[in-house]
């Protein structure tokens, strides 16, 4: 039976399933009010989906004002947050739009497709700003390296990144493989995309002109997905059928990839007045973002969505989150000139409605009303709540509990080549090597170096540079500067391509906002990241939360994950991280302090987390940039887990180079200590009186360590000497002896 | 240079091809004919998702028509990637490309060997040591032993791995000619070996310099 506005209206006792579908008591009273009476199941299934933590942000609404309250004034945020993605200006007639999203669950479930449609999904994201996807990061973190779990669910992980953005022919040029404990059970798979459109083309995902056509376009509609939204998939809400459905999205590369070309063409022809993608809540988000960005009105014939299975009830059709769709809002006159781009491209477009003037969204299901809400109500003025914050008890014990007891080893090169190859340091390329990173042909910087770097224009050579940081360590023992440390991180990285740090995304990974211990941390993360971000003078353009990221009542570490965006005016004058040519000198710049709270030392080493991360100096941090964006330098290299000791090994792997240095004071703590803002580079002898200068003017220390040599070695006088084949081999044994 | 739905380094092949000198005719998989190239280059890709057999459904989109033909009559082709399992499933080459051994995707800058003299490989030195990436999930290159030994023969390995095979291919197998060596299957990217910007080295050049030399003195 289809339950109609009309019995809505006449049945107002009607029980309703509204706690199984995830809404407390009060949030289904608002709708009752809202509506004037009980929505329908249609409605229900809307409302409910709508107002999830996942889609409402109603938890973490309040902390999130920050990014835009401390917004640091640059001209270049061309779109913010509120957009699918935002979009800054690169210079030079472009711009690029940029984010990252959590796909964490689904990949638990099904690694390879919740993988995959994570990829898919971002993508989608960045193709709805109007602009053409050029680049994927995958920050990824799993168990301990050598659990039995680990092995089910990284390579399913990689194959799925791989698989998807493969096929799609987009190079992935950078992210993250880390391992801890905590993610045993809640494995984090984020994906970024980034973006190139010139910012005339920008689309707006609002349904605006009444009269105008709602067109959904792509994939058909199936079952897929609806498990995830749990029982809105069924009017009879009977679990024993539920279960047997799957609950997460399955990618189809290919029909992706035609969605992209027939996208763009869309948009070149000028065909498109209003788009938005089809993700998490599928067609309840896209028509009631749609109308509520826009005009406000809209009708929709349901029965008219193409679907996979004939059976499927019109709250599954609303609900389905199956993948490759696309929702666009199309002046009538342009309809058919809309419909052929599609067919050209083998896409299937259907009219589902149009634009109105009602100020009310109207789905209809064989001429029957199922939906009948203020679209605002559904998308923009969900709840909002002041979760309760508590400190953790654990905290002061977890600070009092400093690495200063562990013991110090004796035999430093022993230890370089047990810290090498542990799986927090050793070589990503069994991950990173199932990336096709090359194809687009304007990859000019990719993993292992600090960031990504893509040439976005032929013709000038202008390119951006991108990377990713997260340490849920430092986050767990200070969740205000840990957020900072990601930030600094990643700006780190992204300026020693030579690039211009310009803005930020991020990815909030945290466990229950029910455990105010978690919201603690969640709201210290927050501030630290918008103040970080306030004086580094990158504004945050958007991002994703994803919260109840625990096994039990464990969370996970509080794992903020963040991408720094940068703009490189010619990319043939990028940074790579490799030392050159041999004489080169080698520099450390930046000062190295004795901070092994939450290092990969304490951990791999002694399995140990507790004291304090490394001070957090973001003035440090913008001088290091605009040392390494200025100075003539022939690699450079950020500095952070493993220190000195891990970087020089990487300097000298990447093109086989060796190394001689010395170290002042205690070696240990020069080789092995995560102080922050630091860099290893290297310059032509010629050009070192220059660097000092840039260096003593920024009042960044800037110390010689030694030089570049043509032999297989890696030196530190006096400390160790080891061959670089030992070296490559620790680095490179780690990962194939676990996954192949 | 021929783009199927799904293809993925046609953009990055027309570049190469305007690097190398050449003037880039774009053909879309449904056209009737070649528009006048004088060389069609079949680009890297998962041509229509590659679902089925990869490149089994290309070899039936209607381009290939003439493409077939005209490689029979001496047209150059030169197969990348997908291009070259387009070209088995068309049997204008022998053998077929399989799941690699390692069972997965591989991306990395591959050191090759140029063994046979080609239109599409005159620019190299036999026995010339060059380094061009490859990227593929389904590599490995195999044949009946009669018509690997035939091949081997007859010279029309065109380039073979060094340091490690990648995929499995038998004999290290990287790239083979037909019968007259205009027609050439690869496994590797010369295409994203044009400048040592974006890719490892500008090694892959000489593939597209080849067939402009050849097309040029005939």
């Amino acid at each position: 039976m289809i339950d109609t506005v009309e019995r809505a209206a006449d049945t107002p006792d009607e029980p309703q399933p509204y706690a199984d579908l995830g809404l407390a008591p009060d949030e289904y009273a608002r709708i009752r009010d809202i509506l004037q009476r009980r929505p329908t199941a249609a409605e229900l299934a809307v409302y409910s989906v709508m107002w999830s933590e996942h889609c409402s942000y109603k938890s973490s609404k309040v902390h999130l004002r920050q990014f835009g309250e401390k917004t640091p004034p640059t001209g270049r945020l061309l779109a913010g947050i509120g957009a699918n993605a935002g979009v800054v200006d690169a210079g030079d007639g472009w711009a690029v739009t940029f984010k990252v999203e959590s796909h964490n669950h689904p990949s638990y479930v099904e690694p390879y497709q919740g993988a995959a449609t994570g990829v898919g999904g971002i993508v989608r994201d960045i193709l709805a700003m109007g602009a053409r996807p050029v680049a994927v990061l995958d920050p990824l973190r799993f168990g301990p390296a050598d659990a039995a779990d680990t092995a089910r669910v990284l390579p399913g992980v990689v194959a799925g990144i791989g698989g998807y953005g493969n096929c799609l022919g987009l190079p992935t040029v950078g992210g993250e493989v880390v391992f801890d404990p905590s993610y045993l059970g809640n494995p984090l798979v984020n994906a970024l995309c980034v973006g190139v459109l010139r910012p005339g083309d920008i689309q707006r995902a609002a349904a605006t002109g009444v009269g105008n056509k709602v067109v959904l376009f792509g994939a058909k509609t199936g079952r897929d997905g609806i498990g995830g939204v749990s029982v809105l998939a069924s009017a009879t809400f009977d679990d024993a059928r539920l279960s047997k459905r799957p609950s997460v999205q399955v990618g189809d590369p290919f029909a992706e990839k035609v969605l992209i070309e027939c996208c763009l063409e869309l948009y070149g022809a000028g065909l498109v007045a209003g788009i938005s993608d089809l993700g998490g809540a599928g067609l309840s988000c896209a028509l009631t973002e749609l109308a509520s960005a826009g005009d406000g009105g809209m009708h929709v014939d349901l029965e008219r969505v193409p679907l996979r299975e004939p059976s499927m009830s019109p709250e599954e059709v609303l609900a389905s989150e199956s993948q490759e769709r696309m929702c666009a809002i199309v002046a009538p006159e342009r309809v058919a000139e809309f419909l052929a781009v599609c067919e050209r491209w083998d896409v299937l477009a259907t009219v589902l409605g149009e634009v109105t003037a009602t100020g009310r969204l109207e789905v209809d299901w064989h001429g029957r009303r199922i939906v009948d809400v203020p679209p605002r109500t559904v998308a923009h003025d969900g709840p909002v709540y002041h979760r309760p914050i508590q400190r953790p008890s654990d905290q002061d014990a977890l600070v009092a509990d400093t690495p200063d007891r562990l013991p110090r080893p004796d035999d430093l090169g022993a230890l370089l080549l047990r810290m090498v190859a542990s799986p927090g340091l050793c070589s990503r390329a069994w991950v990173t090597d199932q990336y096709d990173r090359y194809v687009q042909g304007n990859t000019v910087l990719a993993q292992p170096e600090d960031a990504g770097v893509v040439r976005i224009d032929e013709a000038t050579n202008r390119g951006v540079a991108i990377a990713t940081d997260g340490n849920g360590r430092f986050t767990r023992l200070d969740p205000y500067a840990g957020a900072q440390l990601a930030l600094a991180e990643a700006y780190r990285n992204v300026a020693a391509t030579g690039a211009e740090p310009i803005a930020v995304t991020n990815c909030l990974n945290f466990g229950s906002p029910e455990d105010p211990a978690v919201m603690w941390q969640f709201s210290e993360a927050v501030r630290g990241l918008a103040d970080g971000c306030q004086q580094l003078g990158t504004p945050v353009t958007g991002g994703n939360v994803s919260f109840y990221n625990q096994t039990g009542a464990t969370p996970i570490l509080p794992t903020p994950v963040v991408g720094v965006l940068g703009v490189l005016e010619d990319v043939a004058r990028r940074t790579p991280m490799g030392f050159g040519e041999p004489g080169d000198v080698v520099v450390l710049l930046g000062a190295t302090g004795a901070h092994f709270g939450g290092s990969e030392w304490a951990f791999a080493e002694h399995g140990h987390l507790g004291g304090t991360p490394p001070p957090v100096d973001l003035a440090a941090e913008r001088a290091l940039a605009l040392v390494l964006r200025t100075a003539p330098l022939r690699s450079a290299h950020d500095l952070s887990d493993g220190g000195l000791a891990q970087a020089l090994v990487e300097c000298c792997l990447r093109r086989g180079r060796g190394a001689t240095v010395a170290v002042d004071g205690d070696p240990f703590v020069a080789l092995f200590s995560e102080s922050t803002a630091r860099a290893v580079v290297s310059v032509a002898e010629d050009d070192l009186d220059r660097l000092a200068e840039l260096a003593d003017e920024q009042g960044v220390p800037c110390l010689v360590l030694g030089e570049v040599t043509d032999q297989p070695t890696l030196t530190v006088v006096d400390v160790l000497s080891v061959p670089l084949a030992d070296l490559r081999t620790a680095s490179e044994s780690t990962l194939p002896a676990l996954f192949d | 240079m021929v783009t199927f739905p799904g293809s993925l380094d046609d953009r990055d092949a027309v570049r190469a091809v305007a690097l190398a000198g050449a003037e880039p005719v774009p053909l879309w998989h449904a056209d009737p004919d070649l528009r006048g190239a004088d060389a069609v280059v079949l680009p890297g890709g998962f041509s229509y998702g590659d679902y089925l057999r990869c490149g089994a459904i290309a070899r039936f989109a209607p381009v290939m028509g003439p493409i077939m033909a005209g490689a029979r009559e001496g047209l150059p082709v030169l197969g990348i990637c997908n291009g070259f399992q387009v070209l088995c499933e068309s049997h204008l080459l022998p053998g077929a490309l399989i799941r690699n051994d390692v069972r997965r995707f591989v991306c990395r800058d591959q050191r090759l060997r140029i063994e046979a003299r080609t239109a599409w490989t005159a620019a190299y030195e036999p026995g010339q040591e060059v380094v061009i990436p490859i990227k593929n999930g389904e590599g490995g290159f195999v044949a009946d032993d009669r018509t690997l030994d035939e091949l081997e023969a007859e010279g029309r390995v065109v380039a073979r791995y060094l340091g490690g095979n990648p995929n499995g291919s038998a004999r290290d197998i990287a790239g083979i000619a037909n019968a007259t060596g205009t027609v050439v299957g690869l496994m590797p990217h010369p295409e994203h070996a044009v400048d040592p910007l974006t890719g490892p080295s500008a090694d892959g050049l000489g593939f597209l310099t080849s067939i402009l030399t050849s097309l040029v003195s005939a």
